[in-house]
């Protein structure tokens, strides 16, 4: 585990989208190098959460900071270089094949193209190098997306329902992975529906609803 | 962001390689646009219209607009979007890149377009050679305007009906310009001022998308 400094510090954080709050008031902190789980209902506001901590959506009022950067007048295109987004719909382009989508995040960072077979190899995608995404089944999809954010190696890892349609092998492999992401001293917050199943992993687990944090378990 | 440019035109003009989508979908379009309008003039006034350029360049528009929803659809995902997002990417060699891959797209389907103008509309082979240089200026232009009005449209996630009704009054001027110069090519008249016109347009679309395209992105 890495040290107990907040790498994330939501006070009152409002999202509004369309005039409609999607996160109505959370207060949050996260030490760098934790596993956090968010859990709720449909709608009750994870993806927002995800998406703030991200800098992908604004915060409407409130304060906040992640990895420092302040989430209303930082710079928030370098606090997006700082994390990785693995989403449920997909996070590549699909005419692409799996290792032409690496090489274009590893060639836009700056990234030894040299990484990227050993990046497929550890997700189970090496043998699928060169099929289009757009082939690729739904759990291979996640795990070209784990891939892109293995070459990345972000500070802190989002994961927008990472476990959604994936078989027990896949949930398993997921779980692991994100025990050696932790244990390397990144952050993680994952949105689920469900707790995580791994006895190795022992997250904090908050809940959501209606865009607040009505429960926090360590 | 040089860099950044070559690298995201690198990566749509792949992408439209293997989709094949502007092969097989969109060029075909074009070509029938062409014949409809070389039946619309008919076999008594299509060898002697002075409307050739003109047809070709509405043409080239539809075209063109569906080339740049094109450019925007494939980064539209959600998921994508936000993935992309991450990388950091400096926005002006972004839209550096889709200006440049779309000039590509548009250069591409213009030559074919206009041989079939040659062999559609009757347009003079000799005349029609000696405007290329204008039509890929003009071309150019429409595609640093695309790159930003596909952008303001919504990127890919908007109405489809947005991009021709924002990006009319920049292209409108666009077409005049490419239509008179191409004239000029064939039956004669001022040809370079015309030009200019198309050079100073994708010089202003180019700066004004660097400047931009950031802010489009943000919002």
């Amino acid at each position: 585990m890495g040290s107990s400094s907040p790498v994330v510090v939501l006070r009152d954080a409002v999202v509004l989208v369309s005039g409609f709050p999607l996160l109505s008031g959370a207060n949050l902190e996260l030490a760098a190098g934790s596993l956090t789980v968010v859990t709720g209902a449909n709608g009750a506001g994870k993806t927002s959460l995800l998406r703030l901590l991200g800098g992908l959506a604004a915060l409407s009022s409130g304060t906040g900071e992640v990895s420092g950067i302040d989430l209303r007048s930082g710079d928030l295109r370098e606090l997006r270089r700082r994390v990785g987004w693995l989403g449920h719909e997909g996070s590549f382009y699909d005419d692409l094949s799996a290792e032409e989508n690496l090489v274009f995040a590893a060639k836009a960072l700056e990234r030894p193209l040299g990484e990227i077979p050993t990046v497929l190899e550890r997700v189970g995608l090496a043998s699928r190098a060169s099929t289009a995404a757009r082939q690729l089944s739904a759990g291979q999809r996640r795990r070209l997306g784990l891939a892109w954010l293995l070459l990345r190696r972000p500070e802190l890892w989002l994961l927008d329902e990472p476990y959604a349609s994936l078989d027990d092998e896949g949930r398993t492999f997921f779980d692991q992975l994100i025990g050696d992401v932790v244990r390397s001293g990144a952050t993680v917050v994952v949105s689920a529906h469900d707790p995580l199943r791994s006895s190795a992993l022992t997250p904090r687990t908050l809940t959501l609803a209606g865009g607040l944090v009505v429960e926090d378990r360590s | 962001m040089i860099r950044i440019a070559l690298l995201v035109a690198a990566k749509d003009l792949r992408i439209e390689r293997r989709s094949r989508v502007l092969l097989w979908q969109v060029l075909p379009f074009g070509v029938m646009a062409l014949v409809l309008c070389g039946l619309a003039l008919g076999p008594q006034h299509a060898g002697h219209s002075s409307a050739g350029p003109g047809l070709f360049y509405l043409v080239m528009l539809l075209v063109a607009l569906l080339v740049i929803n094109r450019s925007q659809v494939i980064e539209g995902s959600p998921g994508t979007k936000a993935s992309v997002a991450t990388l950091g990417l400096d926005p002006a060699g972004v839209f550096l890149g889709k200006a440049l891959a779309l000039m590509v797209e548009l250069w591409l389907m213009g030559v074919v377009l206009l041989a079939g103008s040659v062999l559609l509309l009757h347009t003079a082979l000799v005349g029609t050679l000696s405007a290329l240089p204008s039509v890929l200026v003009t071309l150019a232009a429409l595609g640093a305007a695309g790159a930003l009005y596909g952008a303001l449209s919504g990127g890919g996630q908007g109405p489809a009906t947005l991009l021709p009704v924002l990006s009319f009054p920049a292209f409108a001027p666009l077409l005049i310009a490419g239509e008179r110069s191409f004239s000029a090519a064939l039956y004669g008249g001022a040809l370079w001022q015309w030009w200019v016109i198309s050079l100073v347009a994708l010089a202003a679309y180019v700066a004004i998308g660097i400047l931009l395209y950031g802010v489009l992105e943000e919002s």
